[in-house]
């Protein structure tokens, strides 16, 4: 009967989530798969609504197919009950309690204030990253929006913030927003890459092993070209112009210490400027269930274990490398977590393609790594005016203050003297940029909470009658 | 080309709500931020400290940048919020709280 399976809750409706619970399900588990968006398909698959009645959505995507196996296999385990979908449900905290279970809290709705709990056998988290941005002057003007963000508005409410637009900063996620908004009906002026996309070309075994990779690094030159996107690369923005709104950007080139070079900037008339430098893992949940952290990302084994008990880990939470390893892991994390919740001996065998994947993609992005940076001495550019924490208004000045006459050297004591940090967003945005001011690595923020929670289901979540 | 016709699409019918009294369509689906940038507005909120205006920057719920007050409910994220038919959206200054 399926109410005496095993029960496991899967965090994270993303590429890794609706793997890994695709794969528990079909091992002998019953499976909720809890996710604060509207539709599965995390941050890769993110479609446009039903209300808007797209009937091309696969035109702002690639790996269309994979959407619809994944779509289709979900749909058919929730109308057999063996998963269950909670949409629009935020997770605050996962609680361990008596008798090897564990307690997922969260918030309902958009408006996050009616609560929910769900108890589990065991909790696989695949929360997924978000974008970094580090500061630059005018980077808090309208118009400026995280290149990740732009591709998700577009994606899931078919809608641009301009006519014309630069895409800056560096990492793979430039080529995809690049394309779309120029596919969108956006003028992209200019393709804007502190790294050099050709020192690739010095890593010919990377190459040589990913052909798959180089096909869709041609395939986004092709369409760049076919839209006239000019690409500058070892180039960086330096300041973003305008008052109430974007109207201009500064870009000039590095050279090869990655310092901008005397008398190369120019100005480029836009209304958009979509930024990212790399993305960051959530790891709130796992820091408040005391999982092993290792650098900024959760720590598992080859089974995809965290070294908490009944709990996993799979996808972007335990490191940035894209939607095929995110599926890949989060393969692997179902398969043994139904092995372990069913009594059964996991056998490795049995997902060995899974593991070649996430080989394979776990190596091609360790070489993407070691060519896309920031520029070395971004902090160079943030002038002391430049607001670095957005939720605060706490700028470049009052960080450096803090370090250089306060002794601060770490970003928690250059919080505490600041307010760096302090605000709506915990600190996920400036943290980055506060580390690179202070002079110091980024550290684990500890956040206690993974989403901010009205007083009264605080309270109420301490008080065992609830749940 | 715009993202409607890249995608082929047939949106429901379009409604009407306002953003500081003044009349703005909207698509249903659509995110409040959606609805703002459709109508070409990129900023809805004016920080506390220097009253600067922001708008959408993470686009996924991470940031907070996009606070706006809906139907008289101050710090809703506008990227997370759908859009509903008559629905009374307001700039919002500072905390929302009229401090
Ligand atoms: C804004 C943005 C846009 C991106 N666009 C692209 C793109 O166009 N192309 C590309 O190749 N890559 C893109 N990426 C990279 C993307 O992260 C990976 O391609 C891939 O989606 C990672 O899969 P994942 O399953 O590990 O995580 P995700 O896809 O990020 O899925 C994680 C899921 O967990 C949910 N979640 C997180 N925390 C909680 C919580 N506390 N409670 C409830 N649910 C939670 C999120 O809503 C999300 O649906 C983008 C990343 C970001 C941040
Ligand atoms: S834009 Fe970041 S939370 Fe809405």
């Amino acid at each position: 009967m399926a109410t005496e399976r095993p029960h496991l809750a899967v965090i994270g409706a993303g590429p890794a989530g609706l793997a890994a619970s695709l794969a528990a399900a079909a091992h002998g588990v019953r499976v909720t798969l809890i996710d604060s968006a509207a539709g599965a398909g995390g941050q890769f698959y993110r479609r446009p609504p039903a209300g808007l009645g797209a009937r091309r959505p696969e035109a702002l995507h690639h790996r269309w197919r994979t959407w619809r196996r994944l779509g289709d296999a979900l749909a058919a385990r929730v109308e057999a009950g063996t998963i269950r979908h909670l949409a629009d449900h935020h997770v605050w905290c996962v609680e361990p309690v008596e008798r090897a279970e564990l307690v997922v809290h969260a918030l309902l709705g958009p408006l996050q204030e009616e609560p929910v709990t769900v108890r589990a056998d065991a909790v696989l988290l695949a929360t997924g990253g978000y974008e970094k941005v580090l500061p630059f002057p005018g980077w808090t003007l309208p118009g400026v929006v995280t290149a990740g963000g732009a591709q998700a508005m577009l994606k899931g409410g078919l809608v641009v913030p301009g006519q014309r637009a630069v895409v800056a900063g560096t990492g793979p996620l430039l080529l995809p927003v690049a394309t779309g908004l120029a596919a969108a009906g956006v003028e992209v002026a200019a393709l804007v890459e502190s790294a050099d996309p050709k020192a690739f070309l010095r890593r010919p075994v990377a190459l040589a092993a990913h052909p798959a990779k180089v096909a869709e690094g041609v395939r986004y030159g092709a369409r760049l070209l076919r839209h006239h996107v000019k690409v500058l690369p070892r180039h960086t923005v330096v300041a973003a112009h305008g008052e109430q709104r974007l109207d201009a950007v500064t870009v000039a080139a590095l050279d090869t210490h990655g310092r901008v070079g005397p008398g190369t900037e120019r100005r480029i008339a836009c209304d958009t400027l979509a930024v990212g430098h790399g993305m960051l893992a959530h790891i709130d949940l796992a820091e408040s269930l005391g999982c092993r952290i290792d650098g900024l990302n959760v720590a598992v084994d080859e089974e995809q274990r965290t070294d908490v008990p009944g709990v996993w880990a799979a996808g972007e939470t335990t490191g940035i490398g894209g939607a095929a390893l995110s599926l890949a892991e989060g393969h692997i994390a179902g398969r043994s977590a139904a092995a372990r919740l069913t009594g059964t001996r996991p056998d490795p065998h049995t997902w060995a393609r899974a593991a070649r994947s996430r080989r394979r993609a776990r190596e091609f992005f360790a070489a993407l790594d070691t060519v896309y940076a920031p520029p070395a001495h971004w902090t160079d550019q943030v002038t002391d005016e430049t607001v670095v924490c957005r939720c605060e208004e706490v700028t470049a000045g009052a960080v450096r203050k803090a370090v250089d006459e306060l002794g601060a050297g770490d970003v928690r004591t250059v919080k505490l003297l600041t307010r760096a940090g302090m605000g709506w967003c915990q600190g996920r945005m400036c943290e980055p940029a506060v580390a690179g001011l202070a002079g110091c690595e980024q550290t684990p923020a500890r956040r206690l909470l993974a989403r901010p929670v009205p007083l009264g289901v605080l309270a109420r979540a301490g008080d065992p009658e609830d749940d | 080309m715009n993202p409607l016709e890249l995608v082929g699409a047939e949106p429901g019918p379009a409604f009407t709500v306002t953003l500081d009294g003044r009349e703005i369509t909207a698509l249903p689906g659509q995110t409040v931020a959606a609805a703002l940038w459709a109508a070409g507005v990129t900023s809805w909120r004016a920080t506390r400290g220097a009253g600067r205006p922001r708008g959408v920057f993470c686009g996924i719920g991470v940031c907070f940048d996009c606070l706006v007050t809906v139907n008289d409910r101050p710090n809703q994220r506008a990227c997370l919020v759908p859009v509903r038919a008559g629905d009374t959206i307001r700039t919002q200054e500072g905390t929302g709280h009229g401090d």
